[in-house]
C-alpha cells in the first residue's frame, strides 16, 4: 500500500464567543480586555445561592446563526451539565447543552482554494449547542502556583460541530474561514483567533482507500490560529499514516500540536478521558424558541458572503476578486454602496480592492468610518473615463481625497489636475523640448527607441502631470518623424 | 404588660399597625429571650448584633409613624435557616465548608422578609448543607428540642422549628427537599409550609437538590406561616424556575370554608413498617376532625410511594454532588493543603465537608457515572414522573391528600454514628411532595404517650399552586383543635 493510500477525514468543533453585552446566565457585564478578575459577579464566580438566567440575546443570536447555515432549530432544547474539577471553572460544571442541543443538521458552502473558488465543497453539521465559557488559568514559568483570571467565565458560546466530511488541511482551513464570514456578516461574534473569540479543535482520521469504515479518530485540541489549523491537521496525518505504515494501531486520543517541533503529541488517551457526568440543568427550565421568534430572525438575516459572491461574479468580477471582497463584511458593504451609486463594477472592484485596501493598511478607523465614502470611487473613475483627468492623476487625486475627505472633483478643480487636451499648447511644449535636447534626440534616432519616455516625461513636468499622456505620444511621434535627419 | 414574645406574628403585625407596642419592644423582647435561652437551645448559629437589631426595629416604627404602608411582617422578628444569604452575615449552609464567608449579596428571602418589615434575628441551626433530619448532622452546635433535650429537632431545618416552638423568633424560614420543613416541624409542635415548586424563589437559597429545593415559612400557627408566605412568595427574574404565576391573597385563603373538601388517603401506605402506633392513633384522631369541619375522607392508592425514598435519594444525591462541586476553597471558604492543586481540592474537600455530605457525595458522583447513569439517575426520573402521575390521578378525587408527617413521634439524639437508612426512611411520607413539585403543611396533630410527650404532625397535600386550599383546610383543623396552643416548657438555662 502506497503512502498516499489512507485519505484524511476530519472533522472540527468551532467555538465561538458571541458578542452580547452580558454573559450567557447573568447580567454581568463581558469584558475580555478589562482589568482581570474586573467583570465579574456573584454567579461568575459560582457564589453560593447564585442561579442562572438564560440571556435572551444570545440565544437570539445563537438562533441567527443556525438560520444562517439552515440547520434546523429545536423548538425545545434543554440544558446540562458537565462536570470537571478546574480552577478555571466556578461552579465545578458548566452549563452546556448535551442530547438536546437547539440547532441540528445545517451545511456551510465552502469556496474552493485560491483560483478556483468556484469549486465549493460541502460540509454538512451535526450540531450547533451553546454553553458558558470557563475563565483563564495563568500559569507564570517558574512559580508554584497560577494564577485565574474569571472575566471570560459565563461568556456566551456556541459549538458548531461539523460532521466528518472534511478532506484536506487546506479544506478544513477554508471551512473554518467560511465560518468566520458568515459569523462576522451576522455581527454576532468579533470571531478573531488571536483573541479566542474563535477557537477551534479537529478530528482526524485516515481512511483506507475503498473502505467505508472511518479510522480511528483522534482530536487536536485549541488550534489558534489558521496557519496551526493547518499544520496540526498535516502533522496528525503524517502521525497516523507513519503508525498505520508501521503495522500499528491508532488509539483514540487527544492531541495538542507542538509548534515548534511540528508534531502533534497525545496529551491523554480514551482510557484516561475524563467522565463528564453529564445530567439535566434542574435550574433551568427547558429553553423554548417560539416559531415566530425563529421567523422574525429569519427575515433580519443579511444577505450572507455566499450570496454576495454569487451577485458579484453575476456583475462580472472575478471570483478571486468576489472573494476577497466578501472577506469582510465591511468591505462588501462598501462595495455595494459604491456599486450603488453607479459606475463600472470591475473598475470599482479595481480600486478599492488595490488603492483603497493600500491606503487602508495604515489606518485602524472601520471602513464605514473612512472620510472617503463609497459614492466617491465611482467618481473618481468617471473623471478618468472621460478624460478630466489621467490615471497617474487619479492615484494623487485619490490620495489626497483620502486623506482630507474632500471629494475627488473638488481636488481635480482646486488642484488644477484637468487634463491638458490643447494640441496647439502641448505642441508648443514638445517643439521646445525637442530643441534643447539633442543629445537625446541624436541617441533617439541612433535607434535607442526608450529614450521617447524620456520626452513624454519632460511633457508631463512641465504640465504638471496634466497632460494626456495618449495625446503627447501622438504628438510626439509627428514631432520624431518630422525631425528625423534625412537619410543619405 | 404582656409577654411580648407570647404572641403569635399576626399579633405582632396587627399590633404594631394599631401602636398597640413599638417594634423596638418586640425586638428587645425576642433579643432578650434569645440572649437568655440560646445557651441551652443552639437555635442560631449566628445572632445579628442588638444595635443592629434595634436599628431595624426603629425603622420600622419610623415607618409607621410617618403613616407608610406596613408590610405584612412589619416587626415580626424572622429568624432564617442558614442556607439563606444573607449580605455580611455569615452564612454557612451549617458547614465548616463555608465558615467565615461573608456573602457580598443579598438573597431574595432575605431581601423579601426585611421589604415586608420583618426584622432579621438571626441564622438558624441546620443539618449541614441541609442533608439529614436532625440537625446532628454539623460540626457546630446541636440544636435540642424544645420539648425535650434529649430529642433532636429534627431537620435539616431544625433550628428553624426549634426557634418558632421556644420563641427565639416569631416565625422563620426554612427550606424543604424530602420534608426538612415539615418533619422538623412536626418533631417541634409548630406549622411548617413547603410552597409549590417555584413559587418561592431559589436565588439566595444554597443550593441542596435544585429540582427538590423549595423555601417555606415555618410558625406557630396556620396564619402566621401564611403571612409569611405572603411576603416571600412571587416571581423573582433570578430564578429561571420562579413560577410567574400572580400570588393568590393566602391571609384570606385562611378565613375560606374547608367543608366540602375531599381528603384523600392512602391506607396502604400507614401499613408500611416504621410508622409508630401512636403516630397512627393521632392521624386517625385527625382524620374524624377534619371530618367534624365538614370534610369527607376518602381512599386513594398511590401505587408508586413506595418507590419514593429510593427515587428520592439517587436524585438528591446527584443533585448534590453537582451543586457541591464549587466548593473547592480557591474562591471562598477556608482553603487546606499545601501541595499542588490535586492536594489542594482534596485536602480541602476532606477538611471542609462532614461524613453525610460526603457520604451525598460519592453516591451521587457514583450514579453520574456515564456507565451507572441510565441504571441509576435515569431509571429515577422515569419513577419520578410516575410518582406525580399518580397525585395527579388521586386529585381526580380528592382535594388533598392528609399522611403521618413524621412517622415518628420523636428521635432520641445519637451519642453513636447513626445508620443512616435509618434516617432515610423517616421521610418517606414527606418526599412524594418535593418529587411531584407539590405544596405540604405540617400541623400540629397531637402528642405521643411517652414522658415527655412528644408532638406528633399531620401533614396535607395539595395539589400543584393549591396553597389557599392546603390554608383553608389547616385553618380549619387549627380552628377546631387546640394542639397548637400547648408550648414546650421554658428550657434549663445554666
Amino acid at each position: 500500500m502506497t503512502v498516499d493510500a489512507y485519505s484524511p477525514v476530519i472533522g472540527l468543533e468551532v467555538h465561538c464567543q458571541l458578542n452580547t453585552a452580558t454573559k450567557m446566565f447573568s447580567p454581568c457585564e463581558v469584558a475580555l480586555l478589562a482589568e482581570p478578575n474586573t467583570a465579574i459577579d456573584a454567579y461568575t464566580l459560582g457564589l453560593p445561592g447564585t442561579l442562572p438566567v438564560a440571556n435572551a440575546a444570545a440565544v437570539e443570536s445563537a438562533v441567527k446563526l443556525a438560520l444562517a447555515l439552515g440547520c434546523e432549530v429545536a423548538g425545545e432544547s434543554r440544558w446540562a451539565r458537565k462536570h470537571y474539577f478546574y480552577p478555571d471553572l466556578p461552579k465545578g460544571y458548566q452549563i452546556t447543552q448535551s442530547d438536546h442541543p437547539y440547532a441540528i443538521g445545517g451545511e456551510v458552502l465552502v469556496p474552493g482554494p485560491r483560483g478556483r473558488e468556484a469549486e465549493t465543497t460541502s460540509v454538512r453539521l451535526t450540531r450547533i449547542h451553546m454553553e458558558e465559557d470557563a475563565g483563564k488559568n495563568i500559569h507564570l514559568p517558574g512559580e508554584p502556583w497560577s494564577l485565574v483570571d474569571y472575566n471570560r467565565a459565563g461568556a456566551p458560546l456556541v459549538e458548531i460541530v461539523s460532521e466528518p466530511d472534511i478532506r484536506s488541511a487546506d479544506e478544513a482551513a477554508r471551512y473554518l474561514r467560511c465560518l468566520r464570514e458568515i459569523v462576522r456578516y451576522l455581527g454576532i461574534s468579533q470571531a478573531n483567533m488571536e483573541e479566542g473569540t474563535l477557537r477551534c479543535d479537529a478530528n482526524v482520521s485516515l481512511k483506507q482507500p475503498g473502505s467505508d469504515r472511518l479510522g480511528t479518530r483522534c482530536e487536536i485540541k485549541n488550534l489558534n490560529s489558521f496557519r496551526f489549523l493547518e499544520l496540526a491537521i498535516r502533522a496528525e496525518i503524517r502521525r497516523q499514516r507513519d503508525l498505520l505504515q508501521a503495522g500499528q494501531k491508532i488509539v483514540s486520543a487527544t492531541l495538542t500540536y507542538d509548534v515548534d517541533r511540528d508534531r502533534t503529541r497525545v496529551m491523554r488517551t480514551k482510557e484516561q478521558a475524563a467522565d463528564y457526568r453529564y445530567m439535566p440543568e434542574p435550574d433551568m427550565p427547558v429553553l423554548v424558541i417560539r416559531p415566530e421568534v425563529v421567523a422574525r430572525l429569519r427575515e433580519q438575516l443579511p444577505e450572507l458572503p455566499a450570496a454576495r459572491r454569487a451577485r458579484y461574479i453575476a456583475l462580472g468580477i472575478s471570483p478571486q476578486d468576489a472573494a476577497v471582497i466578501t472577506g469582510e463584511p465591511e468591505l462588501s458593504d462598501y462595495f455595494d454602496a459604491a456599486l450603488a451609486s453607479g459606475g463600472p463594477p470591475q473598475k470599482i472592484c479595481n480600486w478599492l480592492t488595490g488603492e483603497l485596501l493600500a491606503a487602508r493598511n495604515n489606518d485602524t478607523r472601520p471602513l464605514s468610518q473612512l472620510p472617503f465614502v463609497p459614492a466617491w470611487l465611482g467618481q473618481l473613475i468617471g473623471l478618468i473615463d472621460d478624460g478630466t483627468i489621467s490615471g497617474r492623476a487619479a492615484k494623487e487625486v485619490f490620495a489626497k481625497s483620502y486623506a482630507e475627505g474632500i471629494e475627488p472633483a473638488a481636488i481635480v478643480a482646486r488642484d488644477g489636475y484637468r487634463q491638458v487636451r490643447d494640441t496647439g499648447a502641448l505642441e508648443a511644449i514638445l517643439a521646445e523640448i525637442l530643441d534643447r535636447s539633442h543629445k537625446q534626440l541624436a541617441q533617439y534616432y541612433g535607434g535607442r527607441q526608450q529614450i521617447r519616455g524620456y520626452f513624454v516625461g519632460q511633457v508631463m513636468k512641465a504640465t504638471r502631470g496634466q497632460a494626456d499622456p495618449k495625446l503627447v505620444q501622438e504628438l510626439l511621434s509627428k514631432a520624431l518623424a518630422a525631425r528625423a535627419p534625412a537619410a543619405d | 404588660m404582656t409577654d411580648l414574645t407570647s404572641l403569635t406574628a399576626s399579633q405582632i403585625a396587627r399590633g404594631v399597625g394599631a401602636g398597640q407596642f413599638s417594634v423596638v419592644d418586640v425586638a428587645t423582647a425576642f433579643y432578650d429571650r434569645c440572649t437568655y435561652i440560646e445557651p441551652a437551645l443552639h437555635s442560631y448559629l449566628t445572632r445579628v448584633p442588638q444595635d443592629q437589631v434595634i436599628r431595624a426595629a426603629k425603622a420600622i416604627d419610623l415607618a409607621r409613624a410617618q403613616g407608610r404602608q406596613l408590610g405584612p411582617l412589619a416587626g415580626v422578628p424572622v429568624g432564617l435557616k442558614d442556607i439563606f444569604v444573607t449580605k455580611d452575615l455569615a452564612t454557612t449552609c451549617g458547614s465548616r465548608m463555608l465558615e467565615g464567608w461573608l456573602p457580598p449579596y443579598q438573597g431574595t428571602h432575605a431581601r423579601r422578609v426585611t421589604e415586608a418589615g420583618g426584622i432579621v434575628l438571626g441564622k438558624l441551626a441546620m443539618d449541614e448543607f441541609a442533608m439529614g433530619s436532625s440537625s446532628e448532622n454539623t460540626p457546630f452546635t446541636v440544636v435540642q428540642n424544645p420539648w425535650s433535650k434529649d430529642h433532636v429537632a429534627g431537620g435539616s431545618s431544625g433550628g428553624s422549628a426549634a426557634a418558632v416552638s421556644a420563641r427565639t423568633a416569631s416565625v422563620t424560614l426554612g427550606s424543604d427537599t424530602g420534608g426538612s420543613i415539615r418533619q422538623p416541624a412536626s418533631l417541634c409542635g409548630v406549622v411548617g409550609l413547603k410552597p409549590t415548586y417555584g413559587r418561592v424563589s431559589r436565588a439566595g437559597m444554597i443550593a441542596f437538590a435544585s429540582s427538590l429545593d423549595q423555601a417555606g415559612p415555618l410558625g406557630v400557627c396556620v396564619e402566621d406561616v401564611a403571612r409569611t408566605l405572603q411576603a416571600i412568595a412571587g416571581h423573582d427574574p433570578a430564578d429561571a424556575t420562579s413560577l410567574t404565576d400572580p400570588v393568590p391573597d393566602y391571609l384570606a385563603a385562611c378565613q375560606a370554608p374547608a367543608s366540602g373538601l375531599r381528603v384523600g388517603v392512602d391506607r396502604a401506605a400507614l401499613e408500611r413498617p416504621g410508622l409508630q402506633p401512636e403516630v397512627r392513633r393521632a392521624f386517625e384522631q385527625a382524620l374524624l376532625v377534619l371530618r367534624d369541619c365538614g370534610m369527607t375522607v376518602v381512599d386513594i392508592s398511590r401505587p408508586h410511594a413506595h418507590l419514593g425514598i429510593a427515587c428520592y435519594y439517587i436524585i438528591c444525591c446527584a443533585e448534590a454532588a453537582s451543586n457541591l462541586a464549587r466548593y473547592d476553597g480557591l474562591r471562598y471558604g477556608p482553603r487546606h493543603g499545601e501541595g499542588d492543586l490535586q492536594e489542594v481540592y482534596r485536602a480541602t474537600r476532606t477538611a471542609g465537608f462532614g461524613p453525610e455530605v460526603k457520604r451525598r457525595i460519592l453516591l451521587g458522583t457514583h450514579v453520574l457515572r456515564a456507565d451507572c447513569y441510565e441504571e441509576h439517575y435515569g431509571r429515577a426520573m422515569r419513577v419520578r414522573t410516575l410518582i406525580a402521575d399518580d397525585y395527579t390521578q388521586a386529585f381526580a378525587t380528592c382535594d388533598l391528600i392528609a399522611t403521618p408527617t413524621s412517622p415518628v413521634a420523636g428521635i432520641a439524639r445519637a451519642s453513636t454514628e447513626r445508620d443512616p437508612l435509618e434516617l432515610y426512611l423517616s421521610d418517606m411520607f414527606t418526599v412524594g411532595a418535593n418529587l411531584a413539585g407539590l405544596p405540604a403543611i405540617s400541623m400540629p396533630a397531637g402528642f405521643g404517650a411517652g414522658t415527655p410527650g412528644l408532638p406528633i404532625g399531620l401533614q396535607l397535600i395539595a395539589p400543584r399552586l393549591a396553597e389557599p386550599t392546603l390554608l383553608a383546610a389547616a385553618q380549619a383543623f387549627e380552628n377546631h383543635t387546640t394542639w397548637h396552643t400547648r408550648r414546650p416548657p421554658e428550657p434549663e438555662v445554666g
